[in-house]
């Protein structure tokens, strides 16, 4: 699963940071059919969370309305040095995580 | 009797023709109905009034494929810890599905703005809705002319 972060490695205390996350995921919506007619079943991401530090500081819900490769961009205040951790868990409870370190000054 | 045979015959004709349409239409009944939207707005964020305003949404006016299209929504709010954006909530009123997707906000997001792609079953009005930390409801929408619907073509 390959996931993609883009975020600033270091920041001022008090920043408004960019954060973008994506992770390659077909989001099969379970309405289309396959070459034999069967119908294809859903296979969704259904929540997407950030992490700063261990605090929530920004999360999503997915429905089968969300492009596959889902993408975000959002945005989180630079408080502290420490850990961005991203988590995306699908429909059936299996999680990817990925995670980037920031310096604040 | 000839003209009642008459009637019974366009009556069937009617009938025939009324069961070509719904049969025709059938493909398409996993398209939603803008009166899904507004249960699914309700069933997310309540009986609250919902008023028009603060909420700005993105969106490309033409989408040539209507099964990634770019939507920014931001809210404005100073995103304080007295004054901030809890939720907000994307609805169609025509995918299968109304809800896109909701977005968990809070003061230490430091700015209301999230960008993401979402999937478009046919032209139509995006909605957002925005909850505050005061409970209020704020919304805001933009459309999309989209030449090539996402899920007919597969």
């Amino acid at each position: 699963m390959t996931i993609r972060i883009s975020a600033p490695d270091t920041a001022s205390k008090g920043d408004i940071i960019e954060l973008k996350a994506m992770i390659q995921h077909p989001m099969e919506t379970g309405y289309r059919s396959g070459s034999r007619g069967e119908n294809i079943p859903r296979d969704i991401i259904t929540r997407f969370e950030c992490r700063y530090n261990g605090e929530t500081v920004f999360a999503a819900d997915f429905h089968p309305g969300i492009a596959a490769n889902p993408f975000l961009t959002f945005y989180t205040k630079a408080t502290e040095s420490g850990t961005l951790a991203f988590e995306w868990t699908d429909q059936d409870g299996e999680s990817w995580s990925e995670s980037h370190e920031i310096t604040v000054e | 009797m000839a003209e009642n045979s008459f009637t019974l015959t366009r009556r069937l004709m009617l009938t025939g023709l009324g069961a070509g349409v719904l049969s025709s239409a059938l493909p398409f009944s996993a398209l939603g109905e803008p009166e899904d939207a507004d249960k699914a707005i309700r069933d997310l964020f309540g009986d609250g009034e919902i008023r028009e305003g603060k909420v700005t949404v993105k969106l490309p006016p033409i989408a040539e494929n209507g099964n990634s299209v770019a939507i920014t929504v931001s809210v404005d709010s100073p995103m304080s810890e007295a004054d901030h954006v809890r939720r907000i909530g994307l609805f169609s009123p025509r995918n299968p599905i109304p809800e896109l997707a909701v977005f968990e906000l809070g003061p230490r997001a430091g700015k209301a703005e999230v960008s993401t792609r979402i999937r478009m079953a046919g032209t139509q009005r995006i909605r957002a809705v925005a909850e505050m930390s005061d409970g209020s409801l704020w919304m805001g929408s933009a459309s999309t002319v989209v030449t090539l619907a996402a899920c007919v073509i597969g």
